[in-house]
């Protein structure tokens, strides 16, 4: 795998993961054009496309696109199903996840997605190794902010369909 | 609800995340983020020491601020503070921040660089992952220098955890990948392929990834972990579902670890071990038969993870292909999706179709499909989909459905999507070459082509009908019939006024019987459309005018009333003027004779290859070589899409004309510079009046500058042969001693020329030989200037150029004058052509020999003609260089030499060296800068052979290494070894 791109709808950059040399010039235009790319497509399309001269494997969960890029020889389907666990993974850390858990917690994400792909790879599959990695860490961890849960709590108008769980979709 | 149930709050930083999110505009976002970097900036400046926990959380919030879009350049020492932090939270976030902001400041790398050192041996496996997560995110060439020799270490100890070894398997990958020379294999190596055989699941799911991308460089070093592979893929695919417990995937066993294990099995050839070939066959129709059986769940997951292990399995039987029934058992199956509900289903079946149906087993059995594909063709609704099952039906054409599929396309092409319609159009052109039985069929279907989608026929697929109709002459009475009446339309696209415009002026005699096209019709037909065309056109209907006049007497009158009114021959457009006053003028003062002699009917062009397969080509970029690769459609489909990588061209089409302005118009070939690669005769005349009279008497005889590449465009069979007796002659006039063996010297002169084309070859007390020399494609022109350095004449001053041994075959060198004599300093050139065939390492030998004060003088040095001089440069983006330098990844295309620097490592000398050798210098590929990287395609007759480069040096040590990866490997040795002398 290339990358990987969480997007919102709306062509926000939620996370990215770069798993090949570029500056940062290159990165922000293959970001910019491939998100422009990817929500032109119709709900009912294939998640597969051809662009420059990777394969783009995508997938929309609620208000959230995943879209990783693959080499030509590698597999379509079994890249679908990364970006799958991957948002099984986030939903059974967070607890029913929406993209506001990504937005406030960009920095778990990325653990999360170490843990399961490194260097672009397949590290572990096993969605309870994983999990078992991660909440290891999370014991290490001192300072829990109570405070952090109530403002939270909080939900601001706009936050509506970023905090639709993506597995309603 | 973002109910954060784990992990530890940082309440600063999701106050400051809400803040900007509550932003109206983007200017009161960067407000609020200016805000936030002053605020930050004063806090890591403050005399107070920061706790652990607010640099941590000031550090996450640059990282956001950076994640945001916006450039971020300070904190990076903070953050690599935290590194060496005990508190693991505040660890990870130093980590994840360096490995997002990726700095090449060397004092930061030293730091960074000791705290993974410190964590990898802290025995902590939680803290060796860290620290490995972060070697494999940076993947820096620092990191691989600092830690390649460690990390296989960890990988193989006894002691290791197992995560601990998934990260460091994934990690050595990704340095393997940035920096192969770094990684050494050895002892660890056999270990390694044993992790194959791991109890854990995980552990082996992430040593696959490593061992397929090490047998793929070394494929003899890791063949036995072929057994290793189909034993356990064996265990899997006969598992049952639930025994694999957490590694089964709605209800499918293993299915990364299958698809993996498939896929590493795709780099070597069938197994020869007869048990070990019947185990694997019996997988692969277990898989198959898999396929066939009820789905055990409804989720789409399960579907997915079990057509992905089939689509791996059924890529492994194609990279096989060698076994007749899974073949078909797999077209078979591909065909059944081809009508699945599913979306993703059908594109990935045309899309493997595609491979199936180059292979002569399962040829047929796809070629069935065809009503499935051309139905899918006309109804799917994503384009993407289309474009592959366009892609399916080019690659099943043949000679027995080509009409067929032709006729589809060419209707789908009414309404297709305009991304594609460029590359159905050539694809559409090539089929109907191809295959075409009858070429009035074959004049039919392009002419269609260009009514149909005029706008997206490219110069290529026009030119080439006209090759076609001038070679075949059973086809032009019918062709000049078709464009006839195509022209009747009374709109009709500018390309079909340019072949009308060709093809009426050299074949409308033909159809000049018929009243309905009499010669007047003709013209007064194309002159209809002349003012509705753009410059370049007018131009060739100017010149099919012209000609008119030679096939048409009776059109003389008409035709010199159009030439002489003032939108002609006043005509603010240069070209067009000249030619309207050219033209008139030629048609009054000219005999008849002259005038048909002038312009005599188009002789045939050189036969040869298709310049429309040409320009595919020239869309794959370097690397490819054969037409049969070219049927590799799958791959094909996505660059013919991809962005104009600037190829090279090998096409000699006239739009790189040098010395025609218009050179698109100029097919007529009337001007004396070659058009369109065509007109043998009149460029074979002009080297004939040029040569033959540049005697020994006529000093200053050739290099008239603005024709000095002319004829370097198409030599053709004519012009060599006249050459040959020119040669001939001087070569009766030499004495008849043997030439003598090449100097001494001859070599180091050579390797003075590698980078440069002009200069001083060679110099003695006689004799000083100059060299001006200049290539384009294929072709090589080099001028020799002899210049006497006594002051009295060389007697039977002779030379001849040979090509010893097999050079012969690879490379045509013919001599074109004899030099001569003149006293003191008389530039008298001596034009050599050079033609490469293939790929060569000799050089072309130059025997001179003249009498000086009655002693033979016998001199022969080697022509510095080497096979960089036919590099084409290729432009690349960082990406597809490293793509295709992956792509020539068999040990022997590559290349490698590490030596001492014999000269200045001045980066400018440098540069102007790697242009001098043809190539394109490539900027920002390297990650590192100091590195230089170049990409160029050498052209010879038959094929085209792509080259990347990549030179290293290392100042300090005065070294330098070169690694080259060319398409042939003799020609990466070749190249090596000559570019290994120029540093």
């Amino acid at each position: 795998m290339q990358f990987m791109l969480l997007f919102s709808r709306q062509g926000k950059l939620r996370l990215q993961k770069w798993y090949v040399p570029l500056s940062d010039k290159e990165k922000k235009k293959i970001t910019r054009e491939l998100v422009q790319t990817v929500l032109a497509r119709k709900p009912k399309m294939c998640s597969f496309l051809e662009w420059r001269d990777m394969k783009i494997v995508y997938k929309r969960y609620a208000s959230l696109y995943f879209c990783c890029a693959i080499e030509n020889q590698d597999n379509e389907l079994i890249t679908l199903e990364i970006i799958h666990r991957y948002v099984e993974l986030l939903d059974k850390y967070f607890g029913s996840v929406c993209e506001l858990d990504i937005i406030f917690n960009f920095e778990k994400a990325y653990f999360i997605l170490d843990e399961f792909l490194l260097g672009g790879e397949a590290q572990e599959t096993s969605k309870k190794n994983v999990l078992k990695a991660i909440e290891q860490a999370d014991l290490l961890q001192e300072n829990i902010d109570f405070q952090m849960r109530l403002f939270a709590g909080v939900m601001l108008p706009n936050m509506v369909s970023e905090s639709s769980g993506l597995f309603q979709n | 609800m973002p109910a954060v149930s784990k992990g530890d709050g940082m309440r600063g930083l999701a106050v400051f995340i809400s803040d900007i999110r509550n932003c109206k505009s983007k200017e009161a976002e960067i407000k609020r983020i200016n805000k936030e970097l002053a605020n930050i900036r004063s806090k890591f400046k403050g005399d107070k020491a920061l706790d652990g926990y607010s640099k941590k959380k000031y550090v996450c919030k640059l990282l956001f601020i950076f994640l945001l879009g916006h450039d971020i350049d300070f904190g990076h020492m903070e953050a690599v503070n935290l590194l060496s932090s005990n508190k693991y939270t505040e660890k990870q976030i130093g980590y994840l921040f360096i490995s997002v902001l990726v700095n090449s400041n060397s004092e930061l790398i030293r730091l960074i660089n000791n705290a993974i050192k410190n964590d990898l041996s802290s025995r902590n496996p939680t803290f060796m992952c860290l620290a490995l997560h972060c070697i494999a995110n940076v993947g820096s060439r620092e990191m691989a220098e600092a830690f390649a020799s460690e990390i296989p270490r960890i990988l193989v100890a006894g002691d290791t955890m197992d995560s601990v070894k998934q990260s460091a398997a994934l990690c050595l990958l990704r340095l393997y990948k940035t920096s192969p020379d770094l990684v050494m294999m050895g002892e660890w190596t056999s270990r390694v392929v044993h992790l194959l055989n791991d109890q854990h699941m995980g552990v082996v799911t992430a040593a696959i990834s490593l061992i397929t991308c090490l047998s793929q460089k070394n494929p003899d070093e890791f063949k036995t972990c072929v057994s290793l592979a189909v034993s356990r893929l064996s265990r899997i695919v006969s598992s049952a579902s639930t025994d694999l417990q957490d590694y089964t995937y709605y209800f499918v066993p293993a299915p990364w670890l299958s698809c993996k294990l498939l896929r590493l099995l795709q780099c070597y050839p069938p197994p020869e071990d007869g048990a070990v070939k019947g185990r694997l066959v019996e997988c692969l129709e277990t898989i198959l038969n898999k396929a066939q059986e009820p789905p055990k769940s409804k989720k789409v997951q399960h579907s997915n993870a079990k057509n992905a292990i089939l689509f791996e399995a059924i890529s492994l039987i194609i990279h096989y292909d060698s076994e007749p029934n899974l073949l078909v058992r797999a077209c078979n199956q591909l065909g059944q999706f081809l009508q699945h509900r599913e979306t993703n289903l059908r594109y990935l079946a045309l899309e493997s179709m595609c491979t199936l149906a180059s292979s002569e087993f399962s040829h047929e059995a796809v070629k069935t499909h065809i009503e499935t594909v051309i139905n899918a063709l006309k109804t799917e609704r994503d384009v993407s989909v289309r474009q592959r099952a366009a892609d399916l039906l080019y690659a099943m054409c043949d000679r027995s459905n080509a009409k067929q599929i032709v006729a589809e396309m060419l209707s789908y092409l009414e309404t297709a999507d305009y991304s594609i319609r460029e590359e159905m159009v050539l694809k559409v052109a090539i089929l109907a070459e191809k295959y075409a039985v009858d070429y009035s069929w074959y004049v039919d279907t392009i002419l269609n082509l260009i009514r149909i989608a005029g706008d997206y026929v490219s110069e290529e697929v026009w030119y080439r009908v006209i090759q076609i109709v001038i070679n075949r002459d059973d086809v032009q009475g019918y062709a000049a019939k078709t464009v006839f009446e195509a022209l009747q339309a009374p709109a009709c696209h500018e390309n079909m006024v340019k072949v009308g415009g060709y093809i009426l002026g050299e074949f409308g005699n033909l159809i000049a019987g018929d009243p309905r096209s009499s010669p007047l019709v003709q013209f007064n037909l194309l002159h209809s459309k002349f003012h509705l065309c753009s410059v370049p056109t007018r131009a060739l209907l100017l010149s099919a005018y012209i000609k008119f006049i030679n096939l048409f007497p009776e059109t003389k009158a008409t035709i010199q009333e159009v030439l002489r009114c003032d939108s002609q021959i006043r005509n603010s457009d240069v070209e067009l003027q000249q030619r309207a006053v050219e033209y008139l003028k030629l048609s009054s003062i000219a005999s008849t004779d002259v005038l048909a002699t002038v312009l005599e009917e188009m002789p045939p062009f050189p036969e040869r290859e298709s310049s429309i397969l040409a320009k595919l080509k020239k869309k794959k970029g370097p690397g490819a070589v054969s037409v049969t690769e070219l049927e590799d459609n799958k791959r094909e489909g996505g660059e013919l899409n991809g962005e104009g990588d600037r190829g090279p061209d090998p096409a000699a089409m006239a739009s790189s004309n040098a010395s025609t302005p218009s050179p698109s118009a100029d097919l007529l070939g009337i001007r004396s510079a070659a058009p369109v690669g065509a007109a043998p005769t009149s460029v074979g005349s002009l080297l004939v009046d040029v040569f033959s009279e540049a005697g020994p008497a006529a000093p200053s005889a050739a290099v008239n500058d603005d024709g000095f590449l002319r004829d370097l465009e198409q030599p053709t069979e004519t012009s060599d042969s006249l050459l040959v007796e020119g040669s001939g002659d001087s070569d009766s006039a030499s004495p008849s001693e043997d030439p003598a063996p090449p100097l001494s010297e001859a070599d180091e002169l050579l390797n003075k020329f590698v980078c440069k084309n002009n200069g001083v070859l060679f110099e003695n007390q006689l004799l000083q030989i100059g060299i001006k020399s200049e290539y384009r494609q294929n072709l090589g022109r080099m001028y020799l200037f002899y210049g006497n350095k006594t002051s009295v004449q060389f007697a039977s001053f002779t030379t001849t150029v040979s090509c010893p041994g097999e050079l012969q075959s690879q490379l045509n060198a013919s001599d074109q004058t004899s030099g001569t004599t003149g006293r003191g300093w008389s530039p008298d050139p001596t034009g050599t052509q050079h033609r490469v065939l293939t790929d060569f390492s000799d050089a072309p030998l130059l025997n001179i020999k003249f009498r000086y004060g009655g002693a033979l003088q016998n001199l022969t040095l080697k022509l510095p003609v080497t096979i960089n001089k036919f590099f084409q440069p290729t432009e690349m983006t960082s990406h597809d260089f490293f793509q295709r330098w992956k792509q020539l990844s068999q040990p022997q295309q590559e290349a490698q030499k590490i030596f001492k620097a014999n000269h200045s490592m001045d980066t400018e000398v440098l540069k102007a060296k790697l242009l001098g050798l043809g190539t394109a210098l490539l900027d920002d590929v390297d990650p590192n800068s100091e590195n230089y990287v170049c990409a160029g395609v050498i052209q010879t007759k038959g094929q085209q052979v792509g080259c990347l480069l990549r030179l290293e040096p290392n100042g300090q040590a005065q070294m330098y290494r070169l690694t080259l990866r060319c398409s042939k490997d003799s020609v990466s040795r070749r190249l090596c070894e000559l570019l290994a002398e120029q540093f």
